[in-house]
């Protein structure tokens, strides 16, 4: 049975784009066959994310709009054989995107993969609530910041009402996914922990992903960071939460980075 | 390496449970709010089709607005209803024609 997951978060800049990239290419790392769909028409980014930039010849609203047919949008990752993109439209106009559209894409897409991640836009608009119409399950990127906690609650009261499973009373899995968390500010008290988060979202969590130098290091080189170092402190959370997704009990820990001596002697300035 | 020491000592950097606190206060005004809006969308729905039914209204007129006070909470409802039924009822028709 497919799965259509969305990565919403409301707030801008939390590290959706980034989740989706992690988290599919975690999955097929993991042997399923995923599509990771870009939702932010006119601010595709998944594709840069993925480095498959320069490979984009069609796109989702030429797809929705019968102008290409799906094999001849999805572009498939250079590293791994089942993992796919679906990119968003750079230039179109984004009301190009229809209800009806999107659900005839996401039903096609189901019949040919295990996992459907739709990479939602920031806000609460068309594009964030077509990216979750589908959704069976809902991943929703967290930073443990009072702004970012506010608009995934929002977001989390959208889940609950605006999807198609919502409106035939059924549920949208809701996951949270606390990302750019740091252990030590939030043990000095200087950051929203863990727990606070949970019990104000009141939702479960799929996972937490350190503040590390490797997100940035991943998408600068355009790829996800679980394939560019799957050593580091948030390739193995992101792994750790595609587990999760797929069912497998996994002890809930921050990874932390594996420094070496040197670096342990110079203290985190070295960092 | 002062500011350090009293952060170790002091705990007077813990920021975290005010962002909690703040947090928990707004979110419970506005999970409220948001479901309140819900309602009024509703009310707002079915009132003009019961009034509808008898008088020619202009939907833009139909404006309800729920107040919330400590003890009782007042529900208004204000319907403009024109002077002249079948000469706005055709104002209308043409609006939704055109």
């Amino acid at each position: 049975m497919a799965k259509v997951l969305v990565v919403t978060s409301g707030k801008g800049g939390v590290g959706k784009t980034t989740s989706t990239a992690a988290l599919g290419a975690a999955l097929a790392q993991g042997g399923q066959s995923v599509v990771v769909v870009d939702f932010d028409v006119g601010l595709r980014n998944l594709d840069l994310v993925m480095g498959a930039e320069r490979r984009v010849v069609f796109d989702l609203i030429n797809v929705v709009q019968g102008v290409a047919k799906l094999p001849q949008a999805l572009i498939r990752d250079k590293r791994l054989e089942n993992l796919w993109l679906l990119p968003a439209s750079q230039t179109r106009d984004k009301d190009a995107l229809t209800d009806e559209g999107v659900g005839r894409v996401i039903a096609e897409l189901r019949s040919r993969f295990d996992w459907i991640l739709c990479d939602s836009p920031a806000g609460i608009e068309r594009g964030a609530t077509l990216a979750m119409r589908y959704a069976d399950e809902a991943v929703i990127v967290t930073n443990p910041e009072v702004s970012s906690v506010r608009d995934s609650d929002r977001i989390i009261g959208m889940l609950d009402s605006k999807t198609v499973r919502a409106e035939r009373g059924e549920r949208v899995e809701k996951h949270v996914l606390i990302t750019r968390y740091d252990p030590a500010r939030a043990a000095r008290g200087e950051m929203l922990n863990i727990d606070d988060i949970l019990e104000i979202l009141a939702t479960p969590l799929i996972g937490i992903i350190p503040e590390s130098q490797d997100v940035l290091k991943a998408s600068n080189v355009g790829t996800p960071v679980t394939l560019n170092n799957a050593d580091s402190a948030p390739a193995r959370a992101y792994i750790d939460a595609s587990r999760r997704l797929m069912g497998e009990e996994v002890a809930m820990v921050v990874p932390a980075e594996r420094k070496g001596f040197m670096n342990r002697l110079l203290g985190r300035r070295a960092a | 390496m002062s500011m350090n020491l009293l952060r170790l000592f002091g705990g007077r950097n813990a920021s975290a449970p005010v962002a909690r606190e703040r947090l928990q206060i707004l979110l419970a005004h506005e999970r409220g709010l948001l479901g309140q809006s819900d309602l009024l969308v509703t009310l707002r729905e079915e009132i003009l089709a019961v009034v509808s039914k008898h008088v020619a209204l202009d939907p833009d007129k139909v404006i309800v607005k729920l107040e919330r006070g400590k003890s009782v909470s007042t529900l208004e409802v204000d319907i403009e209803v024109p002077n002249d039924f079948d000469k706005a009822k055709a104002a209308i028709q043409r609006r939704m024609a055109g």
